[in-house]
């Protein structure tokens, strides 16, 4: 690991201060950035610690009706807080779905949204990529890339996002408060990350020393409750990352959708919100022919990147499978095992 | 140029200067407190081998920074018995071989700990899997294990009704 500054603010406004030298990272729990910093991927020459920021780890409820997630608020507090599981059931059950025990207990909200894409290229610092190395090239174009981006892609990159946290986020209209030199400004999750284009290095609209203060979740996304559901297929049923995943939401009113969201993991280089997906249910009584039809909407402009078009059929499958989940109703608890397309159906129906 | 960083390790608080903020909790704790019950397998938060509880949760010591947990509490393995006597997750491991080699137990054992304390797997054994899926066995023990942390569980909810009672 090369060597760093390390400072240790006590205010946002100084931690935005001592953020905007060129070089500097944010430190919350440091699960995804230690680990690159480990292997050489990332090489700041300042850590700003923001762990121990007072009052950045609560969740609020705001008079307008939506809730507002602290950036350090962990992984795991936040899934098992009963009153946000039961209003945000999908977003409880992507991040269960996530990494393991150890790593939601420290992982943090704010640093969800900044973790890099699990692409083996770019933790190889002997391969080219782009993202690491602007102008370097990109070894995945030809290399092993089964797992690799069917939405958004250019040719400068193919890496996926691979938050599940962020996939119900996207569906569910939240917003990321942002703390900069110039002060706060908000920006929808949608348009939070960025597509890769020929700067696959900028991953997000951050600016330097910009901060990730919170996410808020709109009043309108706990009316998705009773029919909302995360769906992850992963090449083992627990601790991976997701080959696809689905967010999908329903608003029902006698029998028809009133209401839909759908947004997808694992395809793009950023959480793909599907809106051509949405319009086609809204309106209509739920049944699985709709649902196919939806799936074809969402997966309209997908193209494979490499060896990975049997992606964009299982991607149609997995939104066809989340909405007939969502359609059958939110289950409390949640599964066993989150987000499984395997996990055998258990407890009962908060809504049939 | 020199840190501190002060840490309360199995109910003794110290104040430990290092010489670079690079080290890790995991590094600290073998190296320069002679700790060694807790290992170091991939180093990448991968295995679970590294599991310590700070602060009640379970967490992987391999990716901490030392100097970012001033003022935690930590436990290791070597805090969890009193005196001779086993922590219950540790004879419970014994008693269903929840092991082989014993490479990954101090991690699976202290992850054991932190998820009975979290108390969201109840006596479902595929909650159990789930929960523990953080920490690799590459002997394959993971029936032992399951049924470890199962036993364990139970042993701890009468040992904690008696003390209500």
């Amino acid at each position: 690991m090369k060597s760093f500054e390390y400072v240790r603010p006590t205010t946002i406004r100084e931690a935005v201060a001592a953020a905007a030298q060129p070089g500097a990272a944010y430190l919350a729990a440091g699960t995804n950035l230690i680990d690159l910093m480990k292997g050489g991927v990332s090489e700041p020459s300042r850590l700003v610690d923001i762990s121990h920021l007072p009052d950045l780890d609560r969740i609020e409820d705001l008079s307008d009706g939506s809730v507002r997630i602290g950036a350090l608020v962990r992984n795991a507090d936040l899934a098992n807080d009963r009153d946000f599981a039961r209003r945000f059931p999908a977003v409880a059950e992507a991040l269960l779905s996530g990494a393991s025990a150890q790593l939601r207990n420290a992982a943090t909200v704010g640093g969800n949204l900044m973790q890099r894409t699990r692409c083996a290229y770019f933790y190889d610092m002997a391969s080219a990529c782009n993202k690491r190395s602007q102008g370097g090239g990109c070894d995945a174009r030809g290399g092993d890339n089964r797992l690799h981006a069917i939405l958004g892609w250019s040719e400068s990159c193919i890496a996926t996002h691979p938050s599940d946290f962020c996939v119900p986020l996207a569906a569910l209209d939240a917003v990321v408060e942002i703390e900069g030199k110039a002060g706060r400004r908000e920006i929808p999750l949608d348009m939070f990350h960025r597509l890769p284009s020929d700067t696959p290095d900028r991953e997000n609209v951050l600016e330097s020393g910009e901060m990730i203060v919170a996410v808020r979740l709109p009043a309108e996304a706990a009316r998705f409750a009773a029919h909302a559901r995360y769906l992850k297929v992963r090449e083992r049923t627990s601790y991976a990352f997701a080959v696809v995943s689905a967010a999908a939401a329903l608003r029902m009113e006698a029998n028809v959708i009133a209401n839909a969201r759908l947004a997808l993991g694992g395809v793009a280089s950023k959480p793909w919100r599907a809106r051509e997906a949405e319009r086609v249910l809204i309106g209509t009584p739920a049944d699985t022919q709709l649902f196919r039809r939806a799936a074809e909407a969402a997966l309209a402009e997908a193209e494979p990147s490499g060896d990975n078009a049997f992606k964009i059929e299982l991607a149609r499958r997995i939104v066809v499978r989340a909405f007939a989940l969502a359609a059958a109703g939110t289950p409390e608890p949640l599964p066993a095992l989150p987000g499984s397309p395997f996990a055998a159906f258990s407890g009962v129906l908060t809504h049939v | 140029m020199g840190f501190s960083t002060t840490l309360t390790i199995n109910g003794v608080t110290r104040t430990i200067a290092l010489d670079d903020p690079r080290v890790t909790l995991l590094d600290l704790l073998r190296e320069r407190l002679d700790l060694t019950g807790t290992k170091k397998g991939c180093d990448r938060g991968q295995c679970g081998a590294c599991t310590v509880i700070i602060d009640g949760r379970r967490i992987n010591s391999c990716l901490a920074l030392a100097i970012s947990y001033d003022g935690a509490d930590v436990l290791t393995i070597e805090g969890v018995a009193r005196g001779d006597r086993l922590h219950p997750v540790q004879e419970a491991f014994i008693a269903h071989d929840g092991m082989q080699c014993g490479f990954c137990t101090p991690g699976q054992i202290m992850s054991a700990i932190g998820l009975i304390r979290e108390g969201q797997a109840g006596n479902d054994p595929e909650r159990i899997r789930e929960g523990m899926s953080g920490n690799l066995c590459r002997c394959g023990a993971y029936q032992g294990i399951t049924q470890a942390v199962l036993e364990a569980q139970k042993a701890l909810d009468a040992a904690s009704r008696k003390e209500v009672a």
